[in-house]
């Protein structure tokens, strides 16, 4: 299976537009935070929802943790349908819209829970209401940046044969957008909105507990069992929980995107000879079941009126120089100046003015001890991965087991298994500096080996001949054949692997066993405990950072790498 | 030339274990021998074991049962003194032009100079000087193959194994690189002794070859041995050149010994459901009749000058012909084609009645597709799952092929509505899809 470039169309380093981009979402951020702070006080007799540890509960808990995923899920489709079309249609808008998307993607996720959880509960006072939102609202922005990235490159690769074929039958844009432009980018926005699953179920877990300054409210859902059995030391509990999440992994993955993924196989414009087309024993059982071809039958009848009720464009070509209206450009760029202004003052009136010069280097320290960390837990990960990756990837058989499992594995929310881990350290007095390190990594490590095992199962079998032929082994084949045929694939898989862990950072830094507290020093722990103070201006300082951190890291060193690696080692 | 062969191949024989199933049988009874100087052709179909048998002898791969034998030493992994050029070409991107042909000199671990030394040499000899540096995506086909050949070149192998080495190249930089090597080869500028040629060209062959081994398909085996005299440099428009084209399709349209002057249906030998079907797509089925029933063939065709006149190798013009063959549209024989009176009829009708005449034959010659159509007919819903099928063939197939015989005999079914099929549900049926 293809997947979507990791930057897309954005080559050079930094733009002004990235600039402006990261002003305006750092901006966001700090407003947000100053608002729930006004409106933090009225907010402390919130009930509190009593919880049990008897797994007899779970089922229901594993429930409601699974609607709020995918309630996330749906609010990140329409996001995508919306900004994403919005993006690549407007040219204007476009060179906003999309720089931003980036920046919002290097925003630690934590950060947009913290910041808007007490924001969301005023919406909804008294009751779990606001709270839900909160929780639904964290599992979009785990997934809608990827998927609405996702979804703007297919539009803006959208053959030129297709568009033209479009505009020859007239569609009207309603028909266009549904006929041609959505089933286009079907294909790799599903593999995305699966990928993108993982960081969900990860933060779901994490929001259903938190607590942000006095307020602390508890979401029925495995979350919460997971932390109430943290906080009564119920080793039992917790295993208890790892295996319903492991069963509601399962099934989402066979009932849903096992049968997405073969479906929208059909949307594929290229087929990769050669490639097997992906199966799935549930969707073979819906086509053949009669009700579901009635039910589709009458939507496809209901898609077709709306594409009937919706005008054709007119028969006039579009002018091939397009139209530029002075007082248009004006209007947009005062409206972007507006739009600056009012982010610089928050972020002045929220970071400048409070913070001191010692305090801002202080926590870039911190980044740079977190940084530190991810870059050598990646470092470790790929020599573990990477010639087991290779391994795999030249024996179809085994990478036709392997595969699939490591794919389910990067999906599974790792933070079910922290309380093991932290159990360990606090029994046998392990250094936490060192030991809660290797959970920043526990579920991002998958990316690095399934990547590689996609790039060495794709190595042709005529360059396996040469070789053979001329008798190329040990080092020297590492050296010049399997390394370089799998780079490409690598640092996709390690730029995932990077981001999701700067992500996990802020739940793996700090963690808690009944009374005991294990801490790391590091920007994530920083960041938790800013949050669990409800210290919004601490808040927004560490996010900032940590989002220049990682920003600033991908620009100037996985970017580079990537765009090296895709010139010189893609076989094409 | 009477000392030692380089290689030898005695009763040679290759087949894959293919699960509850008789084992998948490539190769049988192969027996070859490259003496020095020689350059010896292996021409037939895909699928005829030609390229097993290059990758048998390059120790590639290993015979089931037979030996080879290099320079009277038993093959068994790859052997140092034998190279191979790839149809694909095979280099790897990421190494320049330099370090792509340096690459079998560094699995030798011989000292920095000499490896810098000889691979220069070798990009010389091969045409390729100033491009030390490039890197293959910089380069066009025709020089990635000249790559290809300094890379096997540089090793000094006594063997040169070259799988159609020129069938990936458009026709004029194919016969560039044809004639510098046979240069190469004459001057005896080359290090290599013998040469071992795949290809599915028949003037290639004839052009290239001292002597060609002519292959038969299921199982791959050596129909005939044909001696090429001509002196070199030979010329395509030479009369001798073109009676020996002719006489290498007279010998690969030849029916099977035994069956000499016997009914049609036993060019197909246990011609049954299980028999292998190519996908030959229905166009190219009416475009070939449509050809040969046109002037200036009027329904009877030479098939080297058809192929010439429709650009065909005969990878290509063989499973078309053989397809009208099975159909009873055209009989095949002595290097020619010749329509029948339905093949003569379809040519000349119109789309409806051509559907009609086609359907006829493939339900009657077809046993797979009359096989299919009565299981829809008896039932009572008309209709039958995809699977029953496969499982039938693959009693005598492997799942592959069982996959693209039912895929061929589809289409045809499809362009003769004879019956239909629904991807999604997997499921053949009488009716057409409204």
């Amino acid at each position: 299976m293809k997947k979507p470039a990791p930057f897309g169309f954005l080559r050079d380093v930094a733009s002004r537009w990235d600039v402006l981009a990261f002003i305006v979402v750092i901006g966001l951020i700090a407003f947000l935070a100053e608002t729930s702070r006004g409106l933090f006080a009225p907010l402390s007799q919130l009930e509190v929802t009593p919880l049990s540890l008897d797994p007899r509960h779970l089922p229901e808990y594993a429930a409601r943790t699974t609607f709020r995923m995918f309630a996330g899920l749906a609010l990140s489709l329409l996001f995508t349908l919306t900004y994403a079309t919005w993006a690549a249609k407007s040219e204007r808008a476009g060179k906003l819209l999309v720089p931003i998307l980036d920046i919002l993607q290097s925003v630690p996720i934590f950060g947009f829970l913290s910041v808007t959880y007490v924001f969301f509960m005023s919406l909804a006072p008294g009751r779990v209401l606001g709270v839900e939102f909160a929780s639904i609202f964290v599992i979009f922005t785990s997934q809608a940046w990827n998927m609405a990235f996702s979804f703007y490159q297919s539009l803006r690769t959208i053959p030129a044969e297709l568009i033209e074929a479009a505009e020859s039958f007239r569609l009207s844009p309603w028909m266009r957008f549904w006929q041609l432009e959505v089933p286009f980018g079907l294909p790799a926005l599903i593999w995305n909105m699966m990928m993108s699953m993982s960081g969900g179920w990860f933060f779901v877990v994490a929001s259903e507990s938190i607590s942000v300054g006095h307020t602390t409210v508890v979401l029925p859902g495995v979350g919460s069992y997971i932390a109430l059995a943290i906080a009564k030391k119920d080793l039992g509990a917790i295993g208890w929980a790892i295996a319903t999440m492991f069963l509601v992994i399962l099934a989402c993955d066979q009932l849903l995107f096992r049968p997405l993924v073969a479906w929208v196989d059909r949307f594929r414009v290229e087929q990769e000879p050669g490639v097997r087309s992906p199966t799935s024993w549930v969707l073979v059982m819906l086509r053949r079941s009669r009700l579901v071809r009635a039910a589709t039958v009458t939507f496809h009848s209901l898609v077709l009126w709306t594409s009937r009720a919706v005008q054709r464009t007119d028969a006039q070509p579009e002018s091939a120089v397009p139209r530029r209206s002075r007082s248009r450009d004006l209007l947009w760029v005062l409206i972007l100046a507006a739009l600056i202004a009012l982010a610089l003052w928050h972020i002045a009136a929220m970071l400048i003015a409070q913070t001191t010069l010692h305090e801002a280097l202080g926590v870039a320290g911190l980044a740079l001890l977190t940084m530190l960390r991810v870059f050598v837990l990646i470092a470790l990960a790929s020599l573990v991965w990477v010639p087991i990756g290779v391994w795999v990837g030249m024996r179809p058989r085994v990478a036709q087991v392997v595969q699939p499992i490591a794919q389910f594995l990067a999906a599974f929310p790792t933070n079910l298994l922290f309380p093991i881990v932290v159990y360990g350290i606090v029994t046998w007095r392990l250094n936490a500096d060192v030991f809660l390190s290797p959970l920043m990594i526990l579920g991002t490590q998958w990316y690095i080996l399934f990547n590689v095992i996609a790039g060495a199962s794709q190595i042709p079998t005529e360059m396996r001949y040469v070789t053979a032929n001329f008798r190329v082994s040990g080092w020297l084949w590492w050296r010049r054949v399997a390394l370089p045929a799998v780079l490409p694939f690598y640092v996709t898989g390690a730029i995932t692997a990077s981001g999701g862990s700067w992500n996990a950072a802020v739940v793996a830094e700090l963690a808690n066993w009944g009374d005991t507290e294990v801490r790391a020093h590091g920007l994530g722990a920083y960041i938790a405990d800013a949050t669990t103070a409800g210290d919004f201006h601490r808040i927004v300082l560490g996010i900032g950072i940590m989002s220049l951190f990682v920003v600033a890291i991908n620009r100037l060193f996985w970017r580079p790498m990537y765009f090296h690696a895709e010139r010189k080692f893609r076989i094409t | 030339m009477n000392q030692s062969p380089l290689l030898t191949c005695a009763d040679v024989r290759k087949a894959y274990p293919v699960p509850d199933a008789d084992e998948l049988l490539v190769l049988e009874g192969m027996n070859l021998e490259l003496r020095e100087g020689q350059i010896v052709g292996l021409l037939g179909r895909s699928g005829s074991g030609k390229s097993t048998l290059l990758r048998l002898i390059a120790g590639l791969a290993e015979p089931s049962a037979g030996e080879i034998r290099y320079m009277g030493e038993p093959v068994s992994g790859p052997a140092p003194g034998i190279a191979m050029v790839f149809q694909s070409f095979a280099l790897f991107p990421w190494l320049t032009v330099f370090e792509n042909v340096a690459l079998g000199l560094e699995a030798q671990r011989l000292p920095r100079a000499e490896i810098r030394k000889r691979s220069l040499a070798a990009i010389d000899l091969i045409g390729l000087d100033g491009f030390e540096s490039a890197y293959p995506r910089e380069l066009s086909g025709g020089m990635r193959q000249r790559v290809g050949f300094a890379r096997a070149l540089v090793v000094h192998p006594n063997i040169l194994l070259m799988d159609e080495p020129f069938s990936a190249l458009d026709v004029l930089t194919a016969e560039t690189l044809r004639t510098d090597f046979l240069d190469l080869w004459a001057e005896g500028r080359m290090p290599i002794k013998g040469v071992v040629l795949v290809t599915h060209n028949i003037e290639e062959a004839v052009l290239m070859c001292d002597r060609i081994l002519l292959f038969g398909s299921n199982p791959g085996r050596i129909l005939s041995e044909i001696k090429v005299t001509l002196p070199q440099p030979r010329n395509r428009q030479d009369p001798s050149f073109r009676d020996m084209v002719e006489r290498i399709y007279v010998e690969m349209t030849a029916r099977p010994k035994g069956a000499a002057g016997g009914a049609r249906h036993e060019r197909f030998p246990g011609l049954g459901i299980g028999t292998e079907l190519p996908r030959v797509s229905s166009n190219l089925l009416s475009g070939l009749m449509e050809a040969v029933a046109a002037p200036p063939f009027n329904g009877a065709a030479d098939l080297p000058d058809i192929a010439s006149d429709l650009q065909m190798e005969i990878d290509e013009l063989f499973p078309v012909a053989e397809t009208l063959q099975m159909l009873r549209f055209a009989e095949v024989e002595g290097g020619d084609i010749k329509l029948t009176e339905d093949g003569k009829a379809f040519a000349h009708s119109a789309l409806d009645e051509r559907k009609r005449i086609f359907q006829r034959h493939l339900l009657t010659y077809v046993p797979l597709a009359g096989h299919i159509r009565r299981v829809l007919d008896e039932r009572l819903t008309h209709s039958a799952r995809k699977s029953r099928f496969v499982d039938e063939l693959e009693d005598f197939m492997s799942e592959e092929a069982a996959e693209q015989t039912l895929r061929a005999v589809l289409s045809w079914a499809r362009y003769a509505e004879a019956f239909a099929y629904d991807d999604d549900t997997g499921m053949f049926s009488l009716e057409n899809p409204t």
